[in-house]
């Protein structure tokens, strides 16, 4: 029996594919959102490291998970691996209703009005594929406002010279600093640099419903206990659902866009938690899968006109694909820092994102979150015994002691950087996996010197007895920050999405999620992925005739 | 240095054959024989007797202790194999770690042969010392190529001192990090309650 037919089919319940859900049910719009995990529950996984988002030594808590999924990963000797998600080379960032929403460390960044346009900001980079966005800071700003105002953002830019313009202050007061952050800010204020609360999608006071932060250790990675983390499965997806206009599929895995031979797309072809096949015929979709998995649907979805995938004809899905490389610096201090409130990053510095002599772009500086005792076995410096006596004494010696200034160093984007399909590898439900090659542009490594720099002198402005520099590898970049893939553009033969998200060459099929961006700012992404969803949404309302689309 | 390896003899937990509990294990919680069986587990855990094993032999039970406990040796804190460490491991390998079964298997014979061939003694009998410089070896790759092959050694030492980070700095529900051994070390309040932190008594 096939399924009625419905005006749009969401694919993926994260940041993006919530606020498209609850946007188009809102405007009248029936609405199908499909997720392939499950509603979060904090009490299945509560506070345990091995079972993080962050440190999924024992498997991913908010998925996907190690039995049904894999990826295929090309190692730079060109032999290939095949990767569990549990395993870091897998590029995981979530599964479940709220997506990485639910387990984010939630800070909540606009990005500067530089980061869309880094090209003429900055020129070419030799061997990137550097470009500006087709859209402003400008244009996004009323959606920002949006996100901060709808999902709840906590924060303060008073003192943040750095600060794009905004109409509205953010609609929480900004979390106190804590021990470190403390230091940090005298330190950096005389350094002649501008300290300011991070912005947070967290609830510093009630909100919407919601309770203020209790200040859990384990917040980072885990769901929140008190639902003070705003994630699109406690702020949008339940409006969606309140319209009566949008219904919620879980544990449903889309396999297919089906692409007919005139270029319209007409359903969805997916597995129900059954392993059931199904299509969904629908009016139009929208695809908010990650970087990487709204990547492969498009590549998976091979048609008449499109026969080497969805928008594919020039061969720019899954290019550049980008993240974030993480790095600073680490101080001892002189006595304790630790603080038993969680989750830690406190305080922030956007005097690096742009503006410095001879380099490309940069990066915000903030101190860190909380790292719990499994992880913290890392944090060491260089030539440090891994091992023995050394290494228990590090541990129980260093663990309220360490000081930490981390950021995300915006990445330069390269062509080769990409994710395609596998020939052969395939998901539990028979699907072609993720395919990812390439690496960082090595422009990266260069940036990266440059911030751990600047962390290591504020670290040894706060009186760090020892200090000593973070760094990041030279292969791929996606994870949690992942992006890129789809990139939006004027030019059909040089993008895979118009300024609206809207594929080009199938009129009514979009992508909302960080595979649009072109260039992925030196902030985590999140607060702009909901932004650029509400943009997108807005289009997509604006454009609706009641009963097709323009 | 020299460390006892807790009594190698897998048990025959009463009622409950080591084969069954594997399977009960397998089968989660479906039915209530599931339930019965891990509750016998359970008991003998607090009993403080030798763990049932689900993997390791006594033999590679007794060299993957001395090996572990070299790792993070204990002093006035315990160490890897009294924090448990051998039993998350052994649970995990029949579970989230199950690929790692034949490095486990491979590698820990690699290691009994390098032991005997260097020293003319198995690995948990050297001492403490002679351990110390061998599992440098381990750890550096430089052991007799012709008893190493797939594990190398240097990638057997990087999975091991992995999970044995993961089972003395765990969650104890994972079968590691007894009575919280490391937490305490560390001066973390555990159990990490919900809101603990909103009261200034309990700071850690």
């Amino acid at each position: 029996m096939p399924l009625p037919r419905v005006n749009v089919v969401v694919v993926g319940a994260g940041a993006g594919g919530g606020v498209v859900a609850k946007e188009l049910a809102e405007a009248g719009l029936t609405v199908v959102l499909m997720e392939r995990g499950d509603w979060p529950h904090y009490d299945r996984h509560n506070d345990d490291e091995l079972v993080s988002q962050r440190s999924p030594a024992l498997g991913n808590p908010y998925g996907p998970d190690d039995a049904r999924y894999r990826r295929v990963v090309v190692n730079p000797g060109g032999s290939t691996s095949v990767v569990l998600p549990s395993e870091g080379a897998y590029s995981n960032n979530a599964g479940c209703v709220g997506g990485g929403t639910v387990s984010c460390g939630a800070m909540a960044w606009r990005y500067m009005p530089q980061d869309f346009r880094m090209r003429s900001t900055y020129g070419a980079v030799e061997g990137s594929t550097l470009e500006d966005w087709p859209l402003g800071y400008d244009d996004l700003e009323p959606y920002y406002e949006k996100a901060e105002y709808e999902f709840g953002v906590a924060g303060d830019y008073s003192e943040n010279p750095f600060g794009a313009p905004r109409r509205r202050p953010f609609p929480m007061p900004a979390f106190p600093y804590n021990r470190e952050g403390r230091q940090v800010v005298e330190a950096t204020r005389r350094l002649g640099l501008h300290p300011f609360p991070i912005p947070m999608l967290r609830n510093s006071v009630p909100y919407n419903g919601r309770p203020a932060c209790i200040h859990m250790r384990s917040c980072v990675g885990f769901a929140c206990p008190v639902d003070a983390k705003s994630g699109s499965q406690n702020t949008v997806i339940p409006r969606a659902l309140a319209t009566g206009n949008c219904e919620l599929r879980t544990g449903c895995v889309v396999a297919e866009i089906k692409v007919d031979d005139r270029g319209r797309a007409r359903a969805v072809r997916y597995f129900d938690p059954e392993g059931r096949g199904w299509e969904q015929e629908c009016d139009l979709v929208v695809v908010s899968a990650s970087a990487t998995e709204t990547a492969r649907l498009l590549l998976n979805s091979k048609s008449k006109l499109f026969p080497n995938g969805a928008g594919n004809n020039h061969d720019w899905v899954g290019r550049n694909f980008q993240g974030h490389g993480y790095t600073g610096a680490f101080g001892i201090s002189e006595g304790e820092v630790y603080e038993e409130a969680g989750p830690g990053a406190t305080v922030a510095i956007c005097d690096y994102n742009h503006g410095n002599p001879g380099l490309v772009g940069g990066g915000m500086l903030a101190n860190e979150f909380i790292v719990l005792p499994y992880s913290f076995c890392d944090v060491r410096p260089p030539g440090e015994p891994r091992w023995g006596k050394a290494h228990k004494d590090f541990q129980r010696r260093y663990y309220k002691r360490i000081m930490r200034l981390y950021g995300p160093v915006q990445e330069i984007p390269n062509f080769s950087a990409r994710v395609e399909v596998d020939p052969a590898v395939r998901d539990a439900w028979g699907i072609p996996v993720c395919r990812l090659s390439g690496g960082r542009h090595p422009y990266d490594q260069k940036l990266g010197e440059f911030m751990s720099a600047n962390a290591e002198r504020i670290l040894k402005e706060m009186g760090a007895t020892r200090t000593w520099r973070g760094r990041f590898g030279t292969g791929l970049s996606g994870g949690q920050h992942q992006a890129g893939t789809c990139r939006m553009g004027n030019d059909p033969a040089t993008s895979v999405t118009n300024r609206f998200g809207q594929v080009h060459g199938i009129d009514n099929l979009f992508v909302a999620d960080a595979s649009l961006h072109v260039t992925n700012g030196g902030f985590n992404p999140v607060l702009t992925i909901m932004a650029l969803a509400y943009w997108v949404s807005g289009h997509i309302a604006s454009g609706w005739k009641g009963g097709g689309f323009r | 240095m020299g460390v006892q390896p807790q009594d190698p003899t897998p048990p025959a937990t009463p009622g409950v054959s080591r084969r069954t509990a594997i399977r009960m294990i397998a089968v989660g919680s479906a039915g209530v024989a599931a339930g019965v069986g891990l509750t016998a587990v359970v008991a003998r855990r607090d009993r403080g007797a030798a763990r049932p094993r689900f993997f390791f032999s006594p033999r590679e039970e007794a060299t993957l202790a001395a090996f572990c406990e070299q790792l993070i040796p204990g002093d006035d804190v315990p160490g890897a194999v009294e924090a448990g460490v051998i039993d998350f491991i052994d649970l995990q390998l029949v579970g989230p770690h199950s690929r790692f079964q034949g490095l486990y298997r491979a590698g820990i014979l690699s290691l009994q042969n390098t032991s005997l061939r260097l020293h003319g003694l198995p690995f948990e009998d050297l001492d403490g010392p002679v351990q110390t410089e061998l599992v440098s070896r381990v750890e550096k790759g430089s052991c007799p190529a012709d008893l190493w092959g797939d594990p190398s050694a240097s990638a057997f030492f990087g999975v091991v001192l992995d999970h044995t980070r993961q089972g003395f700095y765990g969650s104890p529900r994972h079968g590691g990090n007894r009575g919280y051994a490391s937490y305490r070390m560390m001066g973390l309040a555990y159990p990490n309650l919900i809101g603990q932190n909103r009261y200034p008594a309990e700071r850690g």
